[in-house]
């Protein structure tokens, strides 16, 4: 029997849906910037490749750091879709984290986030609502 | 979108829009259409499914081309221009599996289209310059 009152509930669903926002924007924020520091060939397209440098990858802690934040969101997600129906954790989550990250590649990633990228940021993450329902 | 992208940026988004969707329809078709799963145990049994396999290569290059359009792209650039793949999704969704797709979505997919485009038009790195040559 459900003894949890519903106001709790509904605390505790976005609870976890921010955790998720969170985690997936600090995880992406991180990784975006690992990537950004690794210093890769310049030239050929194919010497750009990842493959090339795997070892350069995996020992920029930020990466590690950016892994470990993904798995959190991902552990996170399933507390909220423990919480919360599917069709709430989805589209909040998605829409939330594009706005959540405009505002950490402006602040942390230093990007030139101008009024086209705030009004992208906005007109997907409404759209995701609107597929998401 | 826009003119700035070189054609191997274009093939990295292109992937990173689309292999995530594909790999996560790859997975949900066969486990929905499994026994539900009770032990631990048993998921290990599931790799052996090649449709499981294969979503799980196709979300492995989705990450490797994600990493790959980041250390060229900007982040606010890459994550709503990607999000052109849940329209590709619901196109190919409406086109091969019937499904049908209400009003609300459909206005959904407008302002996705609209967003992306706002991004597309604009350039594609403005930070990568100053942090490399640090």
């Amino acid at each position: 029997m459900n003894t949890v009152p519903l106001q709790s509930k509904t605390v505790e669903s976005w609870f976890a849906i921010f955790a998720v926002v969170v985690m997936t924007t600090v995880g992406d924020v991180l990784i975006a910037s690992a990537m950004r520091r690794i210093q890769f060939p310049s030239g050929s397209q194919l010497r750009a490749s990842l493959f090339v440098r795997p070892r350069a990858v995996l020992g920029e802690y930020r990466f590690i750091l950016g892994l470990i934040f993904m798995a959190l969101s991902f552990f996170s997600l399933l507390v909220a879709l423990n919480r919360a129906d599917l069709s709430l954790v989805g589209p909040a989550t998605g829409s939330l984290t594009f706005l959540s990250n405009a505002i950490a590649a402006r602040v942390v990633l230093k990007e030139n986030v101008d009024r086209r990228r705030w009004l992208a940021a906005v007109f997907v993450c409404i759209g995701v609502i609107l597929v998401g329902i | 979108m826009s003119n700035n992208l070189k054609p191997h940026q274009w093939i990295t988004l292109t992937i990173v829009a689309t292999a995530a969707s594909l790999g996560d329809a790859c997975l949900a078709s066969s486990m929905k259409a499994m026994d539900p799963v009770k032990s631990p145990q048993q998921l290990i049994f599931v790799l052996a499914d090649p449709k499981v396999l294969l979503g799980m290569l196709l979300l492995i290059i989705y990450i490797i081309s994600y990493m790959r359009a980041l250390t060229q792209l900007d982040l606010s650039y890459v994550l709503p221009v990607t999000s052109i793949g849940y329209v590709v999704m619901m196109l190919l969704a409406v086109t091969f599996l019937h499904e049908r797709v209400s009003l609300t979505r459909w206005l959904g997919v407008f302002s996705i289209v609209v967003g992306v485009g706002f991004v597309a038009s604009g350039p594609p790195a403005t930070s990568h310059i100053s942090e490399t040559s640090e």
